[in-house]
């Protein structure tokens, strides 16, 4: 199981800023290590986003994705106390689901 | 963790409880699963393929689609972008990169009060043209700006 995700979710006047913090390698599948050998592609291929038990963002992402992915997204309609929960999967079929509030 | 959905899946011995109840809309299987992987648009060499691969052929040069990346980059690994539409109902927004291995960095649909407006860290191989792409409607709207790259993030 991969690393928790950092979410943080916070009210900015009638504006929700969410602010997510991912672990992952993110191999593009370009590199070599060491001893020459490619090392093989491993990177997140969708994220979704509910907030309040709504669909918010649902994303697919590639291998141009920093190590460690950050993302930032904003919503309006949501208010303090509503859940947001964050999921990905990858490309090895690895999946990780987190949550927090909105502040 | 929806304990529900957990109760049910721990019950269902049969694969086909879970199918039926899917079917019914007891679960919804977009809590399940996301869209689908598009993998054409992803595997694309070039900008013109993937944005064929998400179905833009052609896009219009918009102002009110904000593109925010720094001028230089000194490392390529880590390279903020900020993209932020004010096109009125912007559905999605793509972001590329022309001379990355691979031109499709992200893209992300929009739904239930999100705003079109999403910060991101990509990598980048090269001095190159960033695109964002904003969906809006039934048409596809483009903004551009260069970021050169003193150190590559895609190599070893």
């Amino acid at each position: 199981m991969a690393d928790p995700m950092k979410i943080r979710a916070q009210m900015k006047g009638d504006v929700a800023e969410i602010r997510i913090l991912m672990g992952h390698a993110m191999e593009t599948g370009q590199r070599k290590d060491a001893a020459g050998n490619t090392v093989p592609a491993h990177f997140i291929q969708t994220i979704t986003i509910d907030v309040g038990g709504k669909r918010v963002v649902d994303g697919q992402t590639g291998t141009a994705i920093s190590r460690n992915p950050v993302f930032g997204f904003k919503m309006k309609g949501a208010k303090v106390g509503d859940k947001v929960v964050v999921n990905w999967v990858d490309n090895k079929g690895d999946k990780r689901t987190d949550e927090a509030t909105v502040a | 963790m929806n304990t529900t959905r957990r109760t049910v899946l721990k019950g269902a011995t049969a694969s086909g409880v879970l199918a039926g109840l899917i079917a019914a809309g007891a679960l919804r299987p977009t809590q399940v699963l996301a869209a689908d992987w598009n993998k054409a648009a992803f595997d694309a060499k070039d900008t013109s393929a993937a944005l064929k691969g998400l179905g833009a052929g052609t896009a219009a040069e918009s102002k009110d689609l904000i593109l925010k990346v720094p001028d230089i980059a000194e490392n390529g690994a880590v390279v903020p972008v900020d993209v932020t539409s004010n096109i009125p109902n912007t559905s999605s927004i793509a972001i590329l990169v022309d001379k990355n291995p691979t031109a499709l960095s992200a893209m992300f649909t929009f739904a239930n009060g999100a705003l079109p407006d999403v910060s991101a860290r990509i990598k980048m191989g090269q001095t190159s043209l960033v695109k964002a792409v904003a969906k809006a409607g039934d048409k596809f709207y483009v903004a551009q700006k260069e970021v050169k790259v003193t150190v590559g993030g895609c190599g070893g």
